[in-house]
């Protein structure tokens, strides 16, 4: 393996020394993390240990207080425009979907590229069926998200991320909320997007997942990055202690 | 080899908890207390019932117009049907009636092109109202223009006055509460601080002393010159009252959206405004229409408060009828016409919102 640094432009996210406090709790402590273009995360850890808020930082739903977070080339601040600009380029999925109810499945997904992008209705609608059958549902286009179950849901908010045509895609616990029947089909469209070379960061405790797609595995407690590693070491030959009693506890049984 | 599973088929109810029979039985008469307390609560609508059926339909007089008909004690709707023109146009003067009947017309035909489902060009009707409404109003009800004598908002009055009143406060009152009760969860400290003092400083005096400072203490303040009519000072108080406590139905609707929906939209790079008018009030709005609508019914009802300035609303006109000596003995049938026209408003409101509801219930249905 070449010790080359990667490029500058490599890079999709960058995150350096950063700090988030909630009042005067300290959340997230002196994060570093940088995300190579195609790279594949997972991000696992106890509850509680700060994996969401981090990956909220990175489209900025939650603000950092120190530090720097650099996405795609463009420092996260108070700026409304470099705001603006990251959340287009960063899609997200969330653990309890956030389908917006009063729309149709497509109208879920025409949404955002017809007012942020302003493509025209026709060409959204082109874009979002496309999505919709990657995603394997594109005979709910017209149903509403209460009509669907939460599997179809998560898939349509994937849908939903994709029709921006995201740079990066962060999933915060994106099968957490689901019955069990239905883990494996969102699972699948994950595995799927990451096989064509989707830069994806995934807070997630699926660590068949991970271990079948992850290039990274990081995991966190108490607000740190405790270990880093490739998904084969991680398991086998995890470092720390904190890592091997929480690998014993989520995979013992 | 594994046993296929076949779910066992769906049964018919049992006999006897379906039908007319079973629905009187579970309903009215199950057990002595219950079917002693139906036969109770009919005898009293009857005893109410039967009398006002009898005074006001089979001894009523309904056609004619001499007061001398009614000497029998039976309701005598044919006072109603003399002084309609009065309830309706008030002190409008008579020859110009029809300038308040192309305004009236105009309304009601947008109101019913509205409440019709797949009326072409809605998206036009309603922009189109409310910049036109007011200027047809204006045009016609007050003149001065194209050969028509000015007539005076003092002479606005009747049922025409009611109308303009409550559909402008309607039609004002709403937005500005959308405004407010955005402000009012604004992150900017100034701008929230004012939408807050704004509605509880309204909402905490009554609209009988918005009124009268509306019409006494207002024109002492302003200038010399700058002077307007009484309705019109009506007209802001009501507006301005009744906002206030649309913001806080509105805010109830914006606080039961989940923190979720504006994460969502955030997050697929929608700005704040976008947000809020593609995502978060569409949902809050919704949530919120019978609030909404029971605002609506309250400030229709809470016009007739003007007649403590002088103002002549529908009340007030049938109210100043009874006391004609030609008419002796006229105040219920007076009374019962006012609460009827009253009801029939507010119902039809009632109605309608019913039915957006319904029309607008995607969220948590599935099927």
């Amino acid at each position: 393996m070449t010790e080359a640094k990667p490029q500058r432009s490599d890079m999709v996210i960058e995150i350096a020394a950063m700090n988030k406090w909630y009042g005067s709790f300290h959340v997230l402590k002196d994060i570093n993390l940088r995300v190579r273009r195609g790279e594949r995360i997972v991000i696992c850890g106890p509850s509680g240990s700060g994996k969401s808020t981090m990956i909220r930082c990175i489209n900025r739903l939650e603000e950092h207080q120190s530090g720097d977070i650099i996405v795609d080339g463009v420092e996260l601040n108070a700026d409304l425009k470099n705001i603006e600009h990251v959340r287009r380029e960063v899609g997200m999925v969330f653990q309890h979907f956030n389908l917006f109810p009063h729309l149709t499945v497509l109208e879920n997904c025409c949404l955002a590229p017809m007012w942020v992008r302003k493509i025209p209705r026709a060409q959204a609608e082109e874009t979002a069926m496309n999505f919709l059958r990657r995603v394997k549902i594109p005979e709910q286009a017209k149903k509403y998200p209460g009509q669907l179950s939460g599997g179809q849901q998560q898939r349509v908010a994937i849908a939903r991320s994709l029709c921006m045509n995201p740079r990066v895609m962060l999933f915060d616990e994106p099968t957490s909320a689901l019955d069990p029947e239905m883990i494996k089909e969102v699972l699948d469209v994950m595995v799927e997007l990451a096989e064509e070379g989707m830069t994806m960061l995934c807070v997630t405790h699926e660590m068949g997942f991970a271990r079948k797609v992850a290039d990274r595995v990081i995991f966190m407690d108490a607000g740190q990055i405790v270990e880093e590693n490739d998904p084969e070491s991680f398991f086998n030959t995890p470092q720390s202690d904190r890592t091997k009693l929480f690998l014993s506890q989520i995979l013992g049984h | 080899m594994a046993e296929t599973f076949v779910p066992l088929p769906s049964l018919p109810p049992p006999s006897g908890s379906v039908g007319v029979g079973a629905w009187l039985r579970t309903r009215l008469f199950n057990g002595p207390v219950n079917s002693i307390l139906t036969l109770v609560c009919l005898w009293l609508v009857a005893s109410v019932l039967i009398p006002l059926f009898d005074w006001g339909v089979i001894r009523g007089h309904f056609v004619g117009s001499d007061p001398q008909a009614c000497r029998d004690g039976g309701a005598c709707w044919l006072f109603i049907g003399a002084r309609l023109r009065f309830f309706i146009y008030g002190f409008y003067p008579d020859g110009e009636l029809w300038r308040v009947n192309v305004v009236l017309f105009t309304a009601v035909a947008v109101i019913v092109a509205l409440a019709i489902p797949g009326t072409p060009g809605k998206r036009w009707i309603v922009p189109g109202a409310i910049v036109g409404m007011p200027i047809l109003t204006i045009v016609f009800m007050h003149g001065g223009v194209f050969g028509m004598p000015v007539v005076a908002t003092d002479q606005w009055s009747g049922l025409t006055l009611t109308l303009v009143l409550s559909i402008v406060g309607i039609v004002a009152a709403l937005p500005m509460g959308i405004v407010l009760a955005l402000g009012r969860r604004s992150k900017m400290t100034v701008i929230r601080l004012l939408c807050t003092m704004f509605i509880e400083v309204w909402r905490g005096v009554p609209l009988i002393s918005v009124l009268f400072m509306a019409s006494v203490m207002l024109p002492l303040f302003l200038p010399e010159g700058l002077q307007f009519s009484k309705v019109l000072r009506a007209m802001i108080g009501i507006v301005l009252f009744e906002s206030a406590y649309m913001a806080e139905v509105v805010r109830g609707g914006l606080q039961a959206i989940p923190r979720g929906q504006t994460e969502a939209a955030a997050a697929l790079g929608l700005g704040y405004w976008r947000t809020m008018a593609l995502v978060v009030m569409p949902q809050a709005l919704k949530l919120v229409i019978p609030g909404i609508v029971n605002t609506f019914i309250a400030l229709f009802k809470d016009t007739t408060l003007v007649l403590i300035i002088g103002l002549f609303d529908v009340l007030a006109t049938i109210h100043a009828t009874i006391v004609d000596p030609d008419w002796p003995n006229i105040a219920t049938e007076g009374y019962l016409f006012a609460a009827a026209v009253f009801w029939v408003f507010c119902f039809g409101m009632s109605r309608y919102s019913q039915a957006l509801e319904r029309k607008l219930h995607t969220g948590h249905k599935r099927n």
